[in-house]
């Protein structure tokens, strides 16, 4: 009967032992820590820190059977990460939530959303470089779309290893977006520039034109890029949804309870892919420091970008709204306003770096296609 | 294929794609709102 006590005592210790066995999973447990506090106290993109924090401290708890192969985690992920059912899903609910009219006012926005997914190819360049395979480093250079779904979309299909470290540096980067662009922002134009005082945008977007926005855009991305039909497609049949007004009910659901219910399994499942057999490498460290530097080259290609364009307009155009097209949407256009104002108090910059940032969500989108579309076209993928 | 000629066909291809894509995506929605500019509400009598 001691035996049988001592044995039955022993179980209850086979996960401590297991702790002091491995240490990378006590790291990778404070590193769930860090994750939950950075979501908790420093407000760093919640709706996805908690759950993938949460994600992370399950999977690294010694004998957790959560990502075995009846876990309701592994459950989760097979459904919605392998199927990339998750982050179309979540697409649809930022169609639904995105206003396009600033870039239908403007439509010539839409190239500082081009040049500012510059990054994406220039870190794949940097990634081979570095000895990644060719699918590793188009996972890493997705980073650059700094657009969370389209990079797990793109890394859930091609480098399913590297899903917790891309997701993390993508959405933990797209969150410290206010403190990485204003010193490159500042870097590369002058005062004058900065002080450009650009006029409003006044011209109105016709309800049939928003309503039409969705659908060729659809079409036509999808005849140039149809690899990436599934991430064009979701966004727009949200964006349509909200122009018609005519189903409100879906709307709704698409940006409130689908989106919600699907970021948590989306935070939990990428966050139980950061065991720390797997993610406590060189090689996670270097994925981060090149979505680090991915985010960088987006936001100096497009303030680039607006030199050009200020040069073309005859001084109309502040180059510092080219930093506002990426997809970190409306955040990239809040930090160029704010740039903006610091330097002149007369300069109101937002709803033509909002045009800028929603050309730049749709780039992210059809950089993320093009790409897909010349990988098949090369004939690396199906 | 080789790591520098499958990157620069990327950075060519890819970038080049995407920005000849919302170029012509610029082009189409200057149509769209010239087709169907916003009409002035009108007023009731």
């Amino acid at each position: 009967m001691a035996d049988a006590i001592i044995n039955g005592l022993g179980g209850l210790t086979v996960g401590l032992q297991m702790l002091a066995v491995d240490w990378r999973n006590t790291i990778m447990i404070l590193v769930g820590f860090v994750l939950l506090y950075l979501g908790i106290k420093k407000d760093c993109e919640p709706l996805l820190l908690v759950p993938i924090g949460f994600g992370c401290i399950l999977v690294n708890i010694p004998l957790s059977d959560v990502m075995m192969k009846e876990g309701f985690i592994r459950a989760l992920y097979d459904a919605g990460i392998t199927t990339e059912l998750f982050p179309l899903l979540i697409f649809v609910g930022i169609g639904a939530m995105t206003d396009f009219a600033p870039v239908l006012a403007q439509p010539s926005t839409f190239l500082l959303g081009a040049a500012g997914q510059f990054g994406i190819f220039l870190t794949l360049l940097l990634a081979l470089a570095l000895g990644f395979s060719q699918l590793d480093a188009v996972a890493i250079g997705i980073i650059g779309a700094c657009d969370g779904p389209t990079a797990i979309y793109v890394t859930s299909k091609f480098a399913p290893h590297l899903l917790g470290a891309v997701s993390v540096a993508a959405y933990s980067y797209m969150s410290l977006v206010p403190i990485i662009q204003p010193p490159i922002m500042r870097l590369l134009t002058t005062k004058k520039e900065r002080m450009i005082v650009m006029k409003p945008v006044a011209k109105p977007v016709s309800k049939t034109t928003k309503i039409m926005f969705p659908l060729v855009i659809t079409i036509l991305g999808g005849i140039i890029a149809p690899k990436g039909l599934p991430l064009l497609g979701t966004i727009m049949l949200g964006n349509l949804m909200r122009e018609t007004g005519v189903v409100s009910r879906l709307t709704k659901a698409s940006e409130n309870e689908i989106a919600n219910v699907v970021t948590l399994f989306l935070g939990l499942c990428i966050g139980a892919t950061m065991v720390g057999s797997a993610f406590i490498k060189a090689q996670t460290l270097i994925i981060l420091a090149l979505g680090f530097v991915a985010i960088c080259l987006d936001t100096a290609c497009g303030v680039l970008m607006g030199k050009v364009m200020r040069v073309v307009t005859g001084g109309k155009v502040n180059p510092l709204i080219g930093a506002a097209g990426i997809s970190a949407f409306p955040m990239a256009a809040r930090v160029v306003q704010k740039e903006g104002s610091k330097w002149n108090k007369k300069s109101y910059l937002l709803m033509h770096a909002m045009g800028a940032n929603a050309g730049g969500q749709v780039g992210s989108v059809i950089a993320a296609a093009v790409m897909l579309s010349v990988l098949a076209g090369m004939g690396i993928i199906r | 294929m080789d790591n520098f000629t499958f990157g620069i066909t990327m950075l060519i291809c890819g970038m080049g794609g995407t920005i000849l894509t919302l170029w012509i995506m610029s082009l189409v929605m200057g149509l769209l709102g010239k087709l169907f500019p916003e009409k002035p509400e009108k007023k009731e009598a």
